[in-house]
């Protein structure tokens, strides 16, 4: 079966593009390697290989985690299904 | 798969095995560089390090430059050196250490003679070091011989999904065995120094660890303007997907696959504990970091990329692989082995480890690397502040 997004850890509220890219509305087929799992999500925005999806909506100040861990700060709201990048997170370090 | 026991490598006067059988001009200084690119472009086969220091450094600084010329002549890559400085005290200093080795080394000083005495003195050396290096045979070697640095560039979020855990995982397979294995880029586990902290052998080696993050953390905090933007990640890192420091921290993490560190070396430093897995304090820069690993004494280098680091050595060669299909795609000739498939998920982390140590052997005994063929040499000294 084809994956359109891989997360690494089943704690994680972002997953990554794997295809070339991801269109808008469009279904999603999700693999979290943790566990071996799957699960679905429909996108929102164009989002390019090797890009992050929110699989929640984030709120301004919460933390995003990948590999089950904290990587940085929402600082604009996030929806499910949006693009999550330099435009909405920020490091928490430097 | 089964593990090859042995690679053909070159045996030198030290115990040591190399994968490569370089006669290297080494210059001491920069004013000496173009003596010794004269030498090396008169006796074919010779190979010269040109860089761009080695006058009024002082203190830790001149030490270092000391421990990475030294140590790139000493690297078992290396069948014979020739050594040229502008002075003769420095010019002995390195000739002598390098000569602790066995293997034939001779210095000349450029001072009272000029560079054209110089270089034909030189040359005549050169040229009876490389005619004796060129009957050297490949040997059987255990593969407790190869010595594997690790560093990852260009690197996006395919590197952290794939490239990097298929270098962990080969780890994970080669630690076993007997191999020596070195990771450093300090500044690049910013966000996952504590979790790295906790792959420390023992508590010696964790806490050497610590000071040795918090120090180059406390440097960065220091001389940063405003944050690292484009520098940390770097703009290609950006256009990869990646975010922020901390989230490039764990992808470059994967590398040491379940692999714990018996000890913390300074830049360049020479391992001495014995086989496993050391952490070298170093820059996250490729050139600089490779250039440090070799000059410790590694000789194969494994390089996971994202978006496509180009980098290559002039004595360590440097494995490529990536897991980016677009980086395959678009610039294949500098990629050694292709794991993209994991992505697809059309090839697992344990084939991708294999196909990862096969390609290891290979470039191990004696296949050029894709970084070989298309002459890159980036030869990068390392330098801690301002000379005197």
């Amino acid at each position: 079966m084809a994956t359109d997004i891989i997360i690494h850890d089943k704690k994680d509220n972002v997953g990554v593009v794997v295809i070339e890219k991801i269109t808008p509305k469009q279904d999603c087929a999700c693999w979290i390697m943790e566990d071996d799992s799957s699960t679905n999500i429909q996108s929102v925005d164009e989002i390019p290989l090797g890009h992050k999806i929110a699989m929640v909506d984030l709120k301004e100040g919460d933390a995003i985690l990948k590999y089950g861990h904290d990587i940085g700060k929402v600082v604009k709201s996030i929806k499910k299904g949006e693009h999550v990048h330099v435009h909405n997170v920020k490091t928490k370090k430097w | 798969m089964e593990i090859p026991k042995s690679f053909l490598g070159y045996k030198r006067e030290n115990g040591r095995a190399g994968t490569r059988n370089h006669v290297i001009i080494l210059p001491v200084d920069d004013i000496s560089n173009a003596c010794a690119e004269a030498v090396a472009n008169n006796i074919k086969g010779t190979i010269a390090l040109p860089h761009s220091y080695g006058r009024l450094q002082f203190g830790a600084d001149l030490e270092l430059h000391f421990r990475t010329m030294i140590g790139t002549g000493c690297n078992p890559n290396v069948a014979a050196v020739i050594v040229i400085g502008i002075e003769p005290k420095w010019t002995k200093k390195i000739v002598d250490g390098i000569a602790k080795t066995g293997k034939p080394v001779e210095g000349f000083h450029i001072e009272r003679t000029g560079d054209i005495g110089t270089t034909m003195k030189a040359s005549k050396k050169a040229q009876e070091f490389v005619m004796w290096a060129s009957e050297k045979q490949r040997e059987e070697c255990p593969l407790s011989d190869l010595w594997i640095s690790v560093k990852c560039g260009e690197s996006d979020t395919t590197s952290g999904l794939a490239a990097n855990p298929t270098v962990g995982n080969l780890m994970d397979k080669l630690e076993p065995l007997g191999v020596h294995l070195c990771f450093g880029e300090t500044s690049e586990l910013t966000g996952a120094e504590q979790v790295c902290a906790t792959r420390g052998a023992t508590k010696e080696a964790s806490e050497k660890f610590m000071k040795t993050w918090s120090s180059y953390n406390d440097f960065i905090l220091k001389e940063a303007t405003d944050d690292l933007s484009e520098s940390q990640p770097t703009a290609g890192n950006i256009a990869g997907g990646l975010t922020t420091i901390e989230e490039k921290a764990f992808g470059n993490f994967q590398k040491i696959g379940n692999c714990k560190f018996i000890d913390v070396l300074e830049p360049a430093e020479e391992p001495t504990k014995g086989k496993g897995l050391y952490f070298m304090d170093t820059s996250s820069a490729a050139a600089e970091c490779v250039t440090l690993q070799a000059a410790a004494g590694f000789n194969i280098h494994l390089f996971p990329t994202g978006q496509g680091n180009i980098v290559g050595n002039p004595i360590e060669p440097v494995v490529k692989l990536t897991a980016n299909p677009l980086t395959v795609k678009g610039m294949g000739e500098h990629i050694d082995c292709d794991v993209s498939k994991i992505l697809s998920r059309e090839m697992n982390l344990s084939e991708a480890g294999d196909e990862l140590i096969k390609t290891t052997l290979r470039v191990a005994n004696g296949r050029l690397t894709c970084a070989e063929a298309l002459g890159h040499k980036e030869f990068v000294m390392t330098k801690l502040y301002r000379s005197a």
